[in-house]
């Protein structure tokens, strides 16, 4: 592995590397001033740091879901709610026997996860607004309850908070029993920020389809995601109740679901030191004038529609300087498949990628007809044809976006599941898009890391916790990533953002992110499109070097050139149905085909 | 006590079936769910209540003039919220932008008119008796609106240029039709609608800034059970939603009535995410 080892960028290991550092210095700031706060300020800014550290725990954990994920959970104040008289409820012995104050936000806590989780679930199914709906209606229903069960809440009069035992009963006390909890949270979000998991979940919000053909499952994901925020945001309101000493229906209105979910936006989606700055700024602003009071949540649907409409990008995309650098206009892309020994297994178990009397229609629009296709190990496929002769709808169910009405496709012998487009990827079947499908603001080297997240090994809790074996899977995605960068020929631009780059590079960063899986069978649509004839030769060798090693690839093409130079085999459709099919110079003097398609 | 139940059922039912019909009116013309269509209901009782209880003007003026503020704001959302947005419809960026908007009418209106519900004045001059106004004037709001939304599509140029725009927001421009313009219009007419909502049923739900989250939730319950842009669906769903609340409310109380609206929405959700009429099936790569 001495290429490899070779190949690390200058910046960005895993630990010790300056750009981990200048990343944490802000964090270090922030935990230095929080910790010496009480020698500056005190009385009624020491509440308001208190309120901003129990925000902040909330926030941290939302982020995850309104941030990365991408989900629009604009009601999360029915958790703090709930975390709130969970605690309180609990201490105050209104409807159990009295319990101690810190085993009562543990079980605040674990409420508030299954809670989290009930709100989540919606999100696994529907559309967007859907989601931010059923939150808004779970937020509306959660005070309702609190104040109609008055037995247990008081209802409009309220509960006592409860008063955790010393040294955290006094002000300072309680500051810093949030605070510690706040950096905690910090902590864990962030590292899984940092981990597979963090990448996966932009991968959803931001391709969700790049991320299902990568084998990320959505509800795999995002279960643990919506625990950990549900869990969080509960120990928020347990805290937050001890602050207000006092609670009431009245206290958790949507106003305070507002701050949370557009403090995150402020901040910028995908990061965890700008959501923070936003969380301080939104808990201050407020405070810096009195007349900003009333007006405080109208104020904060301005800054929303500002932040939609002017700066998507939020706090962070302005506090990231590094990718304002211009970029290299001259650059080329020059692939090195003699890498691809190291990057793929020598042998993968021989059997081939069939499909039988694969049929698919389309209301009356039959888009496959009768499809038989044998994709082999160690060769390329070309498969051509006119505009809607099936090409993609071809590639759309060997990846399992189709289910065919008619037909099997088979790997090994072993039919493939229908419609389960995660699984395809533990298969080893990867796959490239018609228009590539990236995270814009990751960089090229973390969105080239989701193609091999099934890879991974530490556990969602192992890795909020950085324990040693997330080093390690971190690393030997590092590693890989690098390695496939290195083979497609864009090392060089590993930290740049995805966003940044041309089409072409965006093409072959596909590749890279496909090589990831070290698949067995590599599907690409019209990966040659948009490219220079110079780069369509040179991702003829690439492809060819990835089928010599092993690897069955797919090749779904336009350009005549690349698939007579590279293909052992082509099969060419017409209206749904197979036209002819066999080796390149067959199908070049195939008179059918010659004057169907290409012209002559 | 059933006849109770039915006519306020059916009452509320048609103020949510309005919403869910705001809801469309927008949708069909720019693909977007917009979070103002609860606050054009609260619009419309507020503003109902201030015209003509506060500042006494004769009803038909109030009734106008609420009807021309709905149309303005939602000329004003078309312009602020969803116009910026639209060319990045997969960012779900409308969600945000129109929530902006909301939020901003509803602060606006809890700071200047107060966070206290205030009573809407009686329309008509006229004893209260067994099928009372406030039981009877949404529902007339509401056949209203579904015989001139039929008539408006079926039977004139404006409709049918509607109907081609939500149908195939592409062709209808390739064929020369003022996107813009119709989409502006479709907004108008969604204030309209919204705020019509609020006004019928003024006396129903009051005067009160809170109104609008309530409505912006149970507006969409029709919307996401009868089907996107499916106003017949909407009205059905709206219909038999207002029905089980008022039952729901009789049976087990007003409070855990919305939490078993809630459970029972959600589970139809989860069960059929495309709504209870209506499937579609999009191409995703």
């Amino acid at each position: 592995m001495d290429t490899a080892a070779k190949l690390q960028p200058s910046r960005g290991n895993v630990l010790g590397s300056p750009s981990t550092w200048s990343a944490a210095l802000p964090f270090a700031g922030l935990l230095l001033l929080g910790v010496a706060f009480p020698l500056f300020g005190g009385g009624y800014w020491g509440v308001i740091a208190t309120r901003a550290c129990v925000y902040w725990v909330l926030v941290s954990g939302l982020n995850l879901v309104v941030g990365f994920a991408g989900q629009i959970a604009i009601g999360w104040v029915a958790l703090l709610t709930l975390g709130a008289y969970t605690t309180s409820v609990l201490v105050a012995g209104t409807a159990t026997a009295e319990v101690q104050p810190y085993l009562a936000l543990a079980v605040a806590a674990v409420v508030g996860a299954i809670f989290g989780l009930i709100i989540g679930l919606p999100a696994l199914r529907l559309r967007t607004f859907y989601f931010a709906i059923t939150t808004l209606g779970f937020a509306t229903i959660v005070t309702q309850v609190a104040l109609a069960w008055q037995s247990v809440t008081g209802g409009g009069v309220g509960v006592p908070g409860p008063i955790f035992p010393p040294p955290f009963s006094s002000q300072w006390g309680l500051y810093y029993f949030c605070f510690g909890l706040a950096a905690i949270c910090t902590w864990m979000t962030a590292n899984i920020a940092a981990s597979r998991f963090g990448r996966a979940l932009t991968a959803i919000r931001d391709a969700e389809v790049a991320a299902e053909a990568s084998g990320i499952s959505k509800p795999a994901l995002l279960v643990p995601v919506f625990l950990f925020s549900g869990a969080v945001a509960a120990v928020a309101g347990g805290l937050f109740a001890a602050l207000q000493s006092y609670i009431t229906p009245d206290a958790f209105t949507l106003d305070l679901s507002v701050l949370f979910f557009i403090a995150i936006l402020i901040g910028g989606r995908g990061s965890i030191l700008g959501p923070l700055l936003g969380t301080i700024l939104l808990t201050v602003l407020p405070e810096l004038a009195a007349p900003l009071v009333a007006w405080s949540t109208f104020l904060y649907a301005v800054l929303l529609l500002l932040i939609v409409l002017a700066m998507p990008g939020g706090i962070a995309e302005v506090l990231d300087f590094k990718n304002r650098r211009p970029l290299d206009s001259g650059r080329a892309i020059i692939p090195r498949p003699e890498l691809l020994a190291q990057l793929l297994p020598t042998s993968h178990a021989a059997g081939a990628l069939t499909l039988e009397q694969v049929a698919l229609s389309f209301g009356g629009v039959k888009a496959i007809d009768g499809l038989d296709l044998e994709i082999k190990p160690g060769q390329v496929h070309g498969l051509i044809g006119p505009n809607g002769s099936g090409k993609t709808t071809t590639l759309n169910v060997i990846s399992g976006y189709y289910m065919q009405q008619r037909g099997t496709v088979s790997l090994n012998g072993a039919a493939l599941p229908a419609l389960a487009r995660h699984r395809r990827a533990h298969l080893r079947i990867a796959r490239t898009f018609q228009t590539p499908r990236i995270v814009g603001s990751a960089s090229l080297l973390q969105n080239v890391m989701i193609g091999g997240t099934i890879d991974g090994e530490a556990s969602f809790v192992e890795t909020l916790l950085s324990l040693p074996c997330c080093w390690r899977d971190e690393a030997m995605l590092r590693e890989t990533a690098m390695l496939a960068l290195a083979t497609v020929g864009l090392e060089r631009l590993a930290s740049v953002r995805a966003d940044r780059l041309q089409h072409s590079e965006l093409r072959f960063m596909e590749i890279a992110r496909a090589l990831m899986l070290r698949p067995a069978f590599l599907l690409l649509d019209e990966p040659a499109a948009g490219l220079s004839a110079e780069e369509i030769e040179r991702l003829g060798t690439l492809l060819l070097a990835v089928a010599r090693a092993g690897t069955g690839v797919l090749v779904v093409e336009h350009h005549p050139d690349l698939i007579f130079d590279i293909c052992h085999h082509v099969s060419v459709l017409n209206l749904g149905r197979m036209l002819a099919a066999g080796s390149p110079a067959e199908i070049r003097s195939h008179r059918e085909v010659v004057s169907a398609y290409l012209g002559g | 006590m059933v006849v109770s139940i039915v006519s306020t059922g059916l009452a509320i039912g048609c103020i949510y079936a309005l919403i869910g019909i705001t809801y469309n009116v927008m949708f069909s013309a720019s693909r977007v769910f917009s979070f103002t269509a609860g606050t054009l209901g609260m619009l419309g009782g507020v503003l109902g209540s201030l015209f003509i209880a506060q500042m006494g003007m004769p009803v038909l003026v109030g009734f106008v003039l609420v009807l021309a503020t709905g149309a303005i704001f939602g000329i004003a959302t078309e312009i602020v919220a969803v116009r910026p947005v639209l060319k990045s419809l997969d960012q779900h960026l409308y969600v945000l932008s129109t929530l902006a908007l909301a939020l901003m009418a509803q602060q606006f209106t809890a700071i200047e008119w107060g966070t206290e519900a205030r009573p809407f004045p009686r329309l008509f001059d006229i004893p209260r008796g067994g099928f009372d106004q406030q039981i009877w004037l949404p529902m007339l709001a509401c056949a209203a609106v579904i015989v001139g939304l039929e008539l408006l599509y079926r039977h004139t140029l404006v409709g049918r240029a509607f109907l081609a725009i939500s149908e195939d927001n592409y062709a209808a421009r390739a064929i020369g039709l003022p996107e813009r313009r119709l989409r502006m219009a479709s907004f108008a007419l969604a204030g309209m609608i919204g705020a019509l909502a609020g006004f019928a049923g003024g006396e129903m739900l009051l005067a009160f800034f809170g109104n609008a989250p309530l409505l912006t939730f149970y507006g969409f319950v029709p919307v996401a059970l009868g089907g996107m842009g499916n106003n017949r669906g909407a009205v059905v769903a709206g219909l038999l939603l207002g029905l089980f609340q008022q039952a729901a409310n009789f049976l087990v109380g007003g409070i855990f009535a919305s939490v078993a609206v809630f459970t029972v929405f959600i589970i139809v959700l989860l069960a059929r995410p495309e709504g209870l009429a209506g499937a579609s099936l999009q191409r995703r790569v």
